[in-house]
């Protein structure tokens, strides 16, 4: 049986991952995939932490962060795809101000 | 899951998330994103949350990646992103994220975590879920539901040419 802290440390590594790539890339749908690893690692904590503990409600919040994750996903899509066609670029960088 | 397996595993889902943040073409960082989170499912198998294994599945390696793949052929933005990031940059990103990654390390190791418990019939099943979700998560869960409303008509709105 693998202990607890195996699945913690392997959520760490994940999530320190996603961080470096939010960080280092500048294609903002990377980014956003690499916010989607940040969220899946925590996910992975919480399901490893209700296994601990022999309650299922760990199980229950990854279920909402399952469902704040598709909204995320949804909104932030569309907003790209509007920045796209009011710019055409992608860039993080070239997309510095809050107007058009 | 036996520690064999554990390891191969996570072997394989870091070399996977690793693929995500560093592919240049976008669509391969898609795809390398379909294959880290249907490795991760496999770690919610072993820990018995057999409904979340399957929403993983379904939502995320489903709906959420092919939304993504969707956008991004969508706007064509494979030529994009040809310059790499500033040496000194990769160097304090990975520095930064590795001391994360350590900090939180040697917390769980210094941490004895008692081996986990057996847990009953049913542990993680739908029925389980459903029965909590319904009652003690009531209120969050029709919330959710406000959100998801909300997000489909903001992402229709914003999607449209002109409003």
């Amino acid at each position: 049986m693998v202990p607890l802290s195996w699945y913690l440390l392997l959520s760490a590594v994940l999530f320190a991952i996603g961080v470096g790539g939010v960080l280092l890339r500048r294609n903002l749908i990377v980014v956003f995939m690499a916010i989607e690893l940040m969220l899946n690692a925590v996910n992975l904590s919480f399901v490893a932490f209700a296994r601990q503990l022999g309650a299922e409600d760990g199980q229950v919040i990854v279920f909402f962060v399952l469902a704040v994750a598709a909204a995320e996903a949804g909104v932030g899509l569309a907003i790209f795809i509007q920045l796209f066609r009011a710019r055409e670029t992608l860039n993080a960088d070239e997309v510095t101000t809050l107007r058009w | 899951m036996n520690a064999v397996l554990f390891l191969v595993l996570a072997a394989l889902t870091i070399a996977a998330a690793l693929a995500v943040v560093t592919n240049r073409n976008p669509v391969y960082s898609a795809l390398a994103l379909v294959s880290t989170l249907a490795l991760m499912s496999c770690f919610f198998v072993a820990l018995e949350a057999y409904l979340i294994w399957a929403l993983q599945l379904v939502v995320y390696a489903g709906a959420i990646v092919v939304l993504f793949l969707f956008v991004i052929m969508l706007l064509n933005v494979q030529r994009e992103e040809r310059a790499l990031p500033a040496p000194g940059a990769v160097v304090s990103v990975a520095a930064g994220a590795g001391l994360l990654a350590l900090g939180v390390a040697r917390a769980v190791t210094r941490t004895a975590f008692a081996s986990m418990p057996a847990v009953g019939d049913g542990y993680g099943s739908p029925a389980h879920l459903a029965r909590r979700l319904f009652t003690d998560y009531l209120v969050s869960f029709e919330i959710t539901s406000v959100l998801l409303l909300v997000a489909i008509v903001g992402a229709v709105v914003l999607g449209k040419r002109r409003v």
